[in-house]
């Protein structure tokens, strides 16, 4: 006789992924540990919400960010302290012929805001299509899409990439007019 | 001179650059993913599945 296979032992697959996340919004191990802890905890008692054959991992990290984004907004006052490159600076040498480098880019990942390092690494790294992205954020799709042009055009400024433009591809005359009004109302 | 959307340097340099953000993130993203679990937290989710056990 077996059991029912329970789809709650199918969490500890995603528990690297979580964790990754966790850093990607936290920048701090010691912060990403505690919530991917309450993400557990809180994805353990609501399991009856997830729907069967959905994307668990997505289900998780729409806890685990709204988790994030809810303990912040508590502590708003707290300065982040991420893992020692906040305070490294940034080399002075433009990166426009060498190869950028990655202490370079950790440091300017790290002074993102946590909303941009979250679109970027769902859609950049996690490979989350933009539907998915926008359903773990609850936005729109083309919030999705014009925050992730707005991540790299300031990551591209951290990272004296000049124009900030110039990483904007497959971006139509509409998507960057969204960006430019975004940058001018500092969203 | 004011060059605007005409940049001197053309699309190749612009996806030099998207891709090497991408490249970057990417392994931002894995060199966490590389990283060990802590036992807290697989033992947290072993004690939950104990706990639901024994109901």
């Amino acid at each position: 006789m077996t059991a029912e296979p329970d789809p709650r032992d199918e969490i500890a697959e995603h528990l690297p992924s979580l964790r990754a996340f966790a850093m990607s919004l936290t920048r701090n191990s010691a912060a990403a540990d505690d919530l991917v802890q309450e993400t557990i905890l809180k994805a353990w008692s609501k399991f009856d919400k997830f729907q069967p054959g959905t994307n668990l991992r997505a289900w998780l990290f729409t806890i685990q960010r709204n988790t994030f984004y809810s303990e912040r907004r508590k502590r708003k006052r707290e300065v982040p302290d991420p893992d020692g490159h906040f305070s490294r600076n940034l080399s002075e040498k433009p990166a426009h012929d060498a190869r950028l480098a990655f202490g370079d880019f950790m440091t300017a990942f790290d002074s993102l805001s946590p909303e941009h390092r979250e679109v970027l690494v769902l859609v950049g790294a996690e490979g989350f299509s933009y539907e998915e992205a926008a359903e773990t954020m609850g936005v729109a799709i083309g919030t999705v899409k014009s925050r992730a042009n707005r991540a790299r055009v300031r990551l591209a400024e951290l990272l004296n990439l000049g124009d900030g433009e110039n990483v904007l591809a497959e971006v139509d005359g509409a998507t960057l007019a969204v960006v430019n009004r975004g940058e001018a109302s500092a969203a | 001179m004011y060059q605007g959307r005409h940049p001197v340097t053309p699309d190749k340099k612009k996806n030099k650059v998207r891709d090497e953000i991408d490249a970057n993130l990417k392994r931002v993203y894995s060199d966490a993913l590389n990283e060990q679990v802590p036992d807290k937290l697989k033992d947290l989710l072993e004690e939950l599945r104990r706990k639901e056990q024994q109901k």
